[in-house]
């Protein structure tokens, strides 16, 4: 059978890969690729050896700070990052969760202040078997990766 | 930043017993206007009784004055005003703020946008540091050392913000723990992993009586009604988990109880006159606790 491609190439630029199908919509979320106006490919529920299904973003002419990628850590840990340039993978980026997440999740705590007056969402991440586990800087509750909910359009 | 008293972590063991060793010289001697020009804010958002009373009293005697309001609702804050702009506000007027309110996390807030310590006087469930601050105190007042005692905490300890803090604070001395509550209310999993990562044994117990006659000191809590979702339920534990004189048969001489108070029924006023109750007194040793808490805080 021929092999081609399901999402065309880019020519440069940065392609997120291996991405579990059901988080694409979050990491674009997360990435805040609904509000840029580069050119952006994806695909969503093709075969993957690892895992199953999975999906993959294509960002032309974007290249993303360390700081901001590995933002998807805490949703899809086992995502692969390739910079190209030229057509040619050039670079690839391993991801690692940030220990300190600045305003991205919400707090799973009702009554935590984050969730009451506009006071920015800060936690310490440590990683568990099942996800990452983030202690509230404010209200000292774990929100645990079953409840973790990422606050939208940043 | 000025370093604030948010929650029991921002005291290392050191900083514990020199706020320890401070309230016992002020117990000696409860009359000085060291802060004398100095100006305490008490706001309080929710209602309290002793916290209040007893920071006013602490800062009363440290020779300071008090401004503050004890019902956000005669202040802006009714008119909608954030708490970051109350803070920013009361920052400017005050050199200390001691607060209490219902929100989590509020506090710690407050701390990083005042210009001045914060003192956390309870934000919502989460923290209340002077409470521990004073039940440590009343513990190596009474057994004269927090070393190596057997810590027996009776009652609400899911939700009981008192017990969790008090843990934390003793995990530094080496306890044992026996865990005494209803099904309902055990201590979460969160607070066993903490003291099996620290190699700090602890047994739970069903019934109050079982392991009383170890225990150096009787942490009672109040069961409340609104945490149980069966009334039926609650109907049943509430005696199991109420203390009367009857059960203190048998406890070493030293035992003392302590309770953060409201008490509703679970202590017998049938203990109070026995040589183990120790709660008014408890009560009492916050007024020096605090004092060493505000004194500390301001540099002192």
């Amino acid at each position: 059978m021929e092999k081609h491609l399901m999402v065309s190439a880019i020519k440069e630029g940065t392609v997120v890969d291996h991405i579990p199908s059901e988080q694409l919509f979050r990491v674009i979320d997360i990435l805040g690729l609904n509000r840029i106006s580069n050119q952006i490919t994806f695909g969503i529920n093709l075969d993957s050896k690892i895992l199953g299904k999975k999906a993959i973003i294509k960002i032309a002419d974007k290249f993303f700070e360390d700081d901001d990628i590995n933002r998807i850590a805490l949703i899809a840990p086992q995502a692969k990052i390739n910079i190209i340039k030229d057509f040619e993978v050039v670079e690839k980026r391993i991801l690692t969760t940030p220990t300190e997440i600045k305003g991205i999740v919400k707090c799973m705590n009702p009554m935590c202040i984050t969730n009451h007056q506009a006071v920015p969402t800060l936690f310490t991440a440590t990683r568990k078997d099942n996800g990452p586990e983030l202690l509230c800087h404010y209200c000292e509750k774990i929100t645990d990766s079953k409840n973790l909910k990422i606050i939208s359009n940043l | 930043m000025p370093k604030s008293l948010i929650s029991i972590h921002d005291f290392s063991k050191e900083e514990i017993l020199h706020i320890l060793d401070m309230a016992a010289s002020f117990e000696k001697n409860p009359f000085q206007p060291i802060l004398k020009g100095k100006i305490v804010a008490c706001i309080f958002f929710e209602p309290s009784t002793r916290t209040r009373l007893s920071f006013e009293t602490a800062a009363n005697r440290l020779g300071t004055r008090i401004i503050g309001f004890s019902d956000a609702g005669n202040t802006s804050v009714s008119k909608g005003e954030t708490l970051k702009d109350t803070i920013k506000m009361v920052s400017n007027y005050a050199d200390l703020i001691v607060m209490r309110h219902p929100l989590e996390g509020s506090a710690r807030y407050a701390s990083e946008v005042s210009s001045v310590p914060v003192i956390n006087a309870g934000d919502g469930a989460n923290q209340h540091p002077s409470q521990t601050l004073l039940d440590l105190y009343s513990i190596r007042k009474t057994q004269g050392t927090l070393e190596n005692l057997h810590i027996d905490m009776v009652g609400d300890l899911k939700y009981g913000r008192t017990v969790h803090s008090l843990l934390q604070a003793m995990s530094h001395f080496n306890p044992n723990f026996v865990f005494t509550a209803p099904d309902e209310l055990r201590m979460p999993q969160e607070y066993k992993s903490y003291l099996d990562n620290l190699n700090i044994p602890y047994k739970e117990a069903s019934s109050l009586t079982e392991f009383i006659t170890e225990a150096d000191i009787l942490y009672m809590t109040r069961v409340q009604q609104e945490r149980f979702t069966d009334a039926i339920e609650y109907e049943r534990v509430k005696n199991i988990y109420s203390l009367n004189n009857s059960m203190l048969e048998g406890c070493k001489p030293n035992m003392r109880i302590l309770h953060p108070l409201p008490r509703v029924n679970e202590i017998a006023t049938d203990v109070d006159s026995s040589k183990h109750a120790y709660y008014f007194e408890q009560a009492g040793n916050g007024v020096y606790t605090r004092m060493a808490i505000i004194a500390y805080l301001l540099g002192l």
